[in-house]
């Protein structure tokens, strides 16, 4: 069996998040991801510092490291410093590499994250374009993002900005910076991450038999990590009442 | 307790922010979303208080949102915000300003790591000459973009054609101000105020003439939570959130919500479309919903800036009440026009229009 804590101890936001946690429950009491989700990070920390590998093993393959939105709020307020938000970062990560998290519904979703955020780093250097920002995926950003999409190149020149431009905002990034982006990517470790999330989707996608493109979103498996959600993990839900 | 003892109590939420000579790097959200403001942000400094603010067109995204959706590993992202160290060095610069919350916090996050971990600062070095040959220094001061107009604030307030003040009452307006997580909850010393008495944006409403309000979900999150928005199955999360934060400041009756962080800012527009969507639901008085702006774009309707170059038309929720109340004279026929005039089309169903 793989020495997770071990591996973990080799994230050094796993080495400045988890000091020594007594359980007060403080980081629950502030973290809105308890409030919407079944979710408990004191139960997170405590499982780690107990240093079972089984124990971990089954928190790489769960849902509940999914559910943490990352805000860092328990930072601010843990009595003994330590940061759940940083141990479930090291989590995730090591859930990727090890291929765990395709174990899970909300594991599962790393690929629609890869497919889009990731590959507008590549493929524009920015994580975020406002071209890429599609109303099909993004119903709530209303009706004035279909008409900013419509209208782009009018409504950036009125505010300043150069949609593929050599300036200001939603200029083209040059390539010679997205080839030392890509190249950055290459030496520490950025793409081999992206590589171990297609690979191991690939690998679930067959086991599932969900049909599986290698780019794109148009393909069943993206639609499915990207909409699915069977309704058991939220407080609010339970399916036994319906 | 002695004045020398109060001093040394509130250093700790103090934060020196330089004044002049800014290498700026963009937001990926901001400039997509509001890239009137980032413009108005430069053309403010520049041209109204006269600073210099370098800008290298060559700078790329931080990888912050795949970071904290956790695509992104942590080597990568020391090593792309190293790159920008070294387009910084290469230019003279040593003072950095920062317009996103997202990459603030991680290029704080990284430079506390690099303090803690000094070896993971030598392989970032390594491993940014591998990739690009370039070289870097660790800049002398940090700043997000909303602690510079913190700064400059009273200078603003001088030269205001508009102060927060409702024309009609004379009363101030009530304002909400909403601190990005990542802005000072990380690292409390890295924000005006730190975590506890974030004053970066209450400091600017006040001094043009705004009264702040103190409600019980104040510093509650937005509601983004990166993979809990960026995955469509996720949402509920992202929208909950947002309508407790809003649930609670309603009965205060807010005239209008301020951000420092460009996703809050769009979060707080776009999922007030849509909670009256999903349910008919308006925080605002008289079945309004809330503008939102951020701190640039109230800066420009403070310096009298027309509200249409700033952007303010391309929210959700559209700012006319809020410019009604300040006494701003605007025209309405140029709201959906060119930069040369010509006319657009006009959308429809907008919020508050």
């Amino acid at each position: 069996m793989e020495d997770i804590f071990g591996l973990l101890q080799k994230d050094v936001r796993f080495v400045e998040g988890l000091k020594a946690c007594m359980n007060c429950g403080v980081c629950t009491a502030i973290c809105p991801a308890a409030e919407f989700y079944d979710y408990d990070p004191r139960k997170i920390v405590d499982i780690v510092q107990r240093k079972d590998n089984n124990e971990l093993t089954g928190l790489l393959k769960s849902e509940t490291i999914w559910y943490c939105g990352e805000c860092l709020s328990c930072k601010t307020r843990c009595p003994r410093g330590n940061t759940p938000g940083y141990i479930i970062m090291a989590l995730r990560t090591l859930s990727q590499k090890l291929g765990y998290f395709t174990e899970s519904e909300k594991g599962r979703q790393q690929l629609a994250i890869k497919r889009t955020v990731g590959e507008n780093i590549f493929k524009y250097g920015y994580c975020t374009a406002a071209y890429a920002v599609h109303p099909e995926l993004h119903p709530e950003q209303g009706p004035i993002w279909e008409y900013i999409l419509e209208n782009t190149h009018d409504v950036f020149e009125r505010l300043g900005g150069h949609i593929n431009g050599e300036d200001g905002p939603m200029r083209k990034i040059p390539d010679d910076a997205l080839d030392e982006l890509k190249k950055i990517f290459d030496v520490t470790g950025g793409t081999e991450l992206f590589e171990d999330i297609e690979k191991h989707s690939r690998k679930k996608a067959e086991e599932l038999g969900i049909q599986f493109e290698d780019t794109g979103i148009d393909n069943d498996y993206f639609i499915e990590v990207y909409t699915a959600n069977n309704g058991t993990h939220t407080t609010h839900e339970n399916p036994d009442e319906e | 307790m002695k004045q020398e003892g109060k001093k040394k109590i509130w250093a700790d939420y103090q934060k020196e922010i330089a004044d002049d000579h800014f290498f700026y790097v963009r937001s990926c959200i901001r400039q997509s979303f509001f890239p009137g403001a980032e413009q108005f942000f430069l053309h403010m400094m520049r041209n109204i208080l006269g600073k210099d603010v370098y800008e290298n067109p060559s700078h790329t995204t931080c990888t912050g949102i795949g970071y904290h959706s956790d695509i992104v590993p942590p080597q990568t992202i020391m090593t792309v915000v190293a790159r920008h160290f070294a387009l910084m060095k290469e230019a003279g610069y040593k003072n950095i300003a920062i317009s996103c919350v997202t990459s603030f916090g991680i290029y704080t996050e990284i430079l506390e790591t690099w303090k803690h971990f000094p070896e993971e600062l030598e392989k970032t070095r390594e491993y940014l000459f591998k990739a690009t040959g370039r070289e870097f220094d660790i800049p002398e001061n940090m700043a997000h973009t909303s602690d510079i107009i913190f700064k400059f604030r009273n200078e603003i307030a001088a030269r205001a054609k508009n102060m927060l003040i409702n024309k009609k009452t004379g009363e101030p307006l009530k304002v909400v101000e909403h601190i990005g997580c990542h802005y000072a909850k990380m690292f409390p010393k890295s924000g005006v105020g730190g975590a506890e008495f974030p004053r970066v944006l209450s400091g600017m409403a006040e001094s043009w003439g705004g009264q702040v309000i103190d409600y019980p979900e104040r510093r509650h999150c937005c509601g983004f939570g990166f993979r809990q928005y960026l995955v469509q199955a996720n949402r509920g999360y992202s929208v909950s959130n947002t309508a407790k934060k809003f649930a609670s400041m309603q009965p205060y009756e807010p005239d209008v919500v301020i951000t420092n962080c460009p996703g809050c800012n769009m979060f707080m527009d776009r999922w007030q479309y849509t909670i009256k969507e999903m349910e008919g639901t308006t925080y605002g008085v008289n079945g309004e919903s809330i503008p939102v702006l951020t701190y640039e774009e109230l800066a420009g309707l403070v310096l009298g800036y027309n509200p249409w170059d700033l952007g303010l038309q391309y929210h959700m929720v559209q700012s006319e009440p809020l410019l009604d109340k300040l006494g701003i004279e605007y025209d309405i026929t140029d709201k959906f026009k060119t930069k040369d005039g010509r006319q657009m089309p006009v959308p429809e169903n907008l919020i508050n229009a």
